[in-house]
């Protein structure tokens, strides 16, 4: 970050710092001194360690976001939420049938959500929340499975839920579901894994496998590439 | 938006694309004609990283003592441990357990569900949280060979080529022949893959493989593994216990030499504990926040090598560590995001990468280290890069393309990651290129490990991006996820047995700390220097003249 730059003021859990303008909210705060142990994991957008919450300056709405992804503007107050305590019902994924008597049996809550869409309003991947938590409530996990499939579990929806719902966690299930049961079931891969097993490729490999380099290098270039 | 000097350049990339667009359509992605064996070596050795001046070092203690490796891994093992083992009394044992998993990535927490699956008790300790890893965000794919037109052999070739034929045997030939079963265990464990409408795989090429093999969870493949993993393991809450914020130190020995436990150090409460195990499993994952040769980095935060330096310190022999990856394609504007990853699968789905005049310049498909290279020197050597506003360099992967080969709407349904990543400061990759640069990405060497992935130490098992002798000097796209799972899942098998088979376990040592601190001190190495140094320290030096009385002590105390 170079120092010639242009600054901010922002307020960290209500402290002011100034910091380069441009900064996401974690970089802010490691400019200002914090070492994060906690609300940090990937950096990147993926891991959804960082939810945070926000408020910007003249605006009386407190928003959430994540704070690797989120860039400061003059003025904002900033409060990390490196944790929420929800939830996690525990089930053995054989033994459950992909259909809405499961979402019932587990996720009962799913069937108070009253639609108010604040989950929708509130994600940071901008997710359909409520849909896929409507889609549940039908029973319709592929639809729950495929709305709900960019979820990084940052829980900022959860938090926000006036009926209490735990919507990642019943996402997850939906999409485990999804993947195990309804997912269409490709033969090819049940037929390779047999070959395998029944020493199909053996041979071959073994063959390379003593090759010296000279011999394994020119087989390398010579294989045929068959890519589209 | 970018700024308008670099729109003129685009404007280029904009007329060149018709006629690109053309050629693809007729030749796919042979645009651009392949390397030759020749080449390839003249690129590498002109251009990556790894052969810079400075670049290597011999290191001078521990097991691999006089070899010559990554210079900052060398600086890294020539340091002190945070702990005095005269504190440390370990008749009091905090925590005991069949199996202990060092580090929850996909690695760990497959190698966990399958030792618990077979009858043992895991105990998982990891820095950050659960899922804090490399493996949540891996996006591109993961490849096995399942289709019809491949082969098990098929896959072997591309791996130890991609390798350069360094890569340990019988390693590449567990990887490929556990391929297929591996992507049908997760598949029942509930990972949703990408597929044709027929139910078969939807299958990509990556750089350096010779098949369609890539299968992928959208742009989100590591997490659509990972989050599966991690959601089984928190069913499984009696057989497997973790410990989050906890990173180990330093590992237990006994009399023996065996690997027996771990000294744990609490992140926030500063508290250490020990924990006594039957059987080690160390998934630990990469090194990209050691920021090597100054590059920016791929990694998630709590990437620091620390496998590499507790293994080495109880004497592990180290593979390959001096050879480091660079994907070639990391985002290098806008500034908040210099660094991250802009998926291979980018290419594979028809990107190509252009210069500033929207020239090709390298097949698009060349192994990671060919085609970093091959970028590189397009911006050294060549000047045919852009310049960005706070001074990188990169080239532009064209990813409008996309859509022109395979329709409108291909980029959204594939790359829903990227559109968001960019998306978020204002760049469409539907409508312009994105500029890219390598970046630090993947430890290709490690804990050398066989193809039960045991080491050298009895009872010290290693799985994942902290082993090293599956990828040779460089790993291909696709096969890193796949080495997680077959080497997760078959340390998990071999630690677990081993703990059944009940193991001995003699008197609990950490006095090995000693006699590698007197190697380092014998180098006259300041004391200050130690490791594993946990997380990275990012605050600036005008802040940390005023932290007087904090240490930056791997972490910050
Ligand atoms: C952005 C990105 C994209 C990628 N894309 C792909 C791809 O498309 N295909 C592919 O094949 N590969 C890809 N890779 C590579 C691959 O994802 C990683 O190599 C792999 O996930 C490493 O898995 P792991 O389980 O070995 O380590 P990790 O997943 O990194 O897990 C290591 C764990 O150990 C913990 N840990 C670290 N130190 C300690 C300690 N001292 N004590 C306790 N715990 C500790 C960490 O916190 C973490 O939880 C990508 C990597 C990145 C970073
Ligand atoms: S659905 Fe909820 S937990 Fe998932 S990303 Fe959106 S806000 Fe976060
Ligand atoms: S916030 Fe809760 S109640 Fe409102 S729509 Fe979302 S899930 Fe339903
Ligand atoms: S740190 Fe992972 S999503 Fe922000």
């Amino acid at each position: 970050m170079t120092e010639n730059r242009m600054m901010v003021r922002v307020q960290i859990m209500g402290e002011s710092f100034e910091v380069p303008e441009g900064s996401t909210i974690i970089m802010a705060m490691e400019y200002a001194g914090y070492q994060l142990k906690r609300g940090i994991g990937c950096r990147e957008g993926f891991c959804g360690a960082c939810a945070t919450v926000y408020r910007e300056k003249n605006d009386y709405k407190i928003k959430g976001g994540l704070a690797c992804q989120t860039v400061v503007t003059d003025g904002m107050v900033i409060a990390q939420i490196p944790f929420v305590p929800a939830e996690k019902p525990v089930y053995d994924i054989n033994e459950l049938t992909p259909d809405i008597n499961t979402i019932k049996a587990i996720f009962p809550t799913v069937f108070r959500c009253v639609a108010c869409n604040t989950c929708t309003k509130a994600c940071p991947q901008d997710i359909e929340v409520m849909d896929y938590i409507q889609a549940l409530k039908r029973g319709n996990i592929e639809r729950a499975a495929d709305l709900s499939f960019d979820c990084i579990r940052c829980g900022l929806c959860a938090l926000r839920c006036p009926a209490e719902i735990v919507q990642y966690n019943a996402a997850i299930l939906a999409q485990r579901l999804y993947g195990k049961y309804l997912s269409k079931k490709n033969p090819q891969l049940d037929k390779r894994v047999k070959e395998i097993e029944d020493g199909k490729y053996s041979e071959e490999i073994n063959e390379l496998m003593d090759m010296d380099r000279e011999k394994l290098t020119e087989t390398y270039y010579s294989r045929e590439i068959k890519i589209s | 938006m970018y700024p308008e000097y670099m729109m003129e350049s685009i404007k280029k990339v904009e007329e060149t694309r018709p006629g690109r667009l053309e050629k693809s359509k007729k030749y796919g992605k042979e645009v651009f004609p392949h390397m030759t064996d020749k080449e390839r070596g003249e690129v590498l050795s002109k251009f990556h990283p790894d052969y810079k001046e400075g670049a290597r070092k011999e290191v001078r203690v521990g097991p691999n003592k006089g070899e010559i490796l990554t210079t900052e891994i060398s600086d890294l093992l020539e340091s002190y441990s945070r702990i005095n083992p005269k504190d440390f009394n370990l008749d009091k044992i905090d925590y005991e357990t069949d199996v202990l998993v060092i580090g929850a990535g996909s690695a760990g927490m497959a190698s966990a569900l399958v030792a618990a699956k077979n009858g043992s008790n895991v105990l998982i300790v990891t820095k950050l949280r659960l899922g804090d890893s490399n493996s949540m965000m891996a996006e591109g794919g993961i490849q096995a060979a399942d289709q019809r037109d491949d082969s098990p052999t098929m896959h072997y070739l591309d791996v130890i080529g991609g390798g350069h034929f360094d890569n340990k045997p019988e390693l590449v030939q567990a990887l490929v022949s556990d391929g297929p079963e591996s992507i049908k265990w997760l598949e029942e464990l509930g990972v949703i893959f990408d597929k044709n409408p027929d139910g078969s795989m939807l299958v990509k090429s990556g750089g350096g493989t010779s098949r369609n093999r890539m299968h992928s969870c959208r742009d989100y493949t590591g997490a659509g593994i990972c989050r599966v993993l991690r959601d089984e393991v928190y069913n499984l809450p009696d057989k497997i216990k973790y410990i989050e914020y906890s990173p180990v130190v330093e590992l237990i020995l006994d009399d023996n030499g065996q690997a027996v436990g771990a000294v744990i150090y609490h992140l926030e409460t500063k508290q250490y504990s020990i924990i006594k195990a039957k059987s080690i499993i160390m998934s630990t994952g990469g090194f990209g926040r050691l920021h090597i040769r100054g590059f920016e980095t791929t990694n998630h935060y709590g990437a620091t090598a620390d496998g590499i330096i507790l293994g080495y310190r109880v004497g592990a022999k180290l593979l390959f560590m001096d050879s480091v990856q660079y994907h070639p394609t990391g985002a290098v504007y806008p500034e908040q995001i210099v660094g991250f990853l802009c998926t291979e699968k980018i290419r594979a789905l028809g990107a190509q990468p252009v210069n500033a005049d929207g020239e090709l310049f390298v097949y698009s498909m060349e192994p990671r280290d060919v085609e970093a290279s091959a970028f590189i020197r397009e911006c050294t050597a060549r000047k045919n890069g852009i310049t960005t506003p706070s001074g990188l360099c990169g080239i532009w992967l064209d990813s409008p393309l996309i859509d022109q080969i395979d329709g409108q709407g291909t980029i959204d349904k594939n790359l829903p990651g990227m559109v968001r990543q960019f998306g978020r400061f204002d760049i469409d990759i539907r409508k312009y290129p994105m500029l890219v640069y390598p970046t630090l990405h993947y430890q290709n060497g490690g804990i050398e490990i066989n193809d039960k992935c045991e080491t050298n130490i009895p009872g010290l098992y290693v799985a994942g991006e902290t082993s090293g002798g599956v990828h040779g000097r460089n790993r291909l796209m696709g096969n890193s996820q796949l080495d997680l799972i077959v080497f997760g899942r078959r340390a998990g098998l071999n630690a677990s047995k081993r703990a059944n088979n009940g193991v001995k376990i003699g008197k609990l040592s950490i006095e090995h700390i000693y006699d590698y601190e007197k190697e380092v001190a014998d180098l006259d190495i300041n004391r200050k220097k130690i490791a594993p140094i946990l997380l990275p320290d990012y605050i600036p030096d005008h802040v940390k003249q005023k932290q007087i009385t904090a240490e930056y002590f791997g972490t910050l105390i």
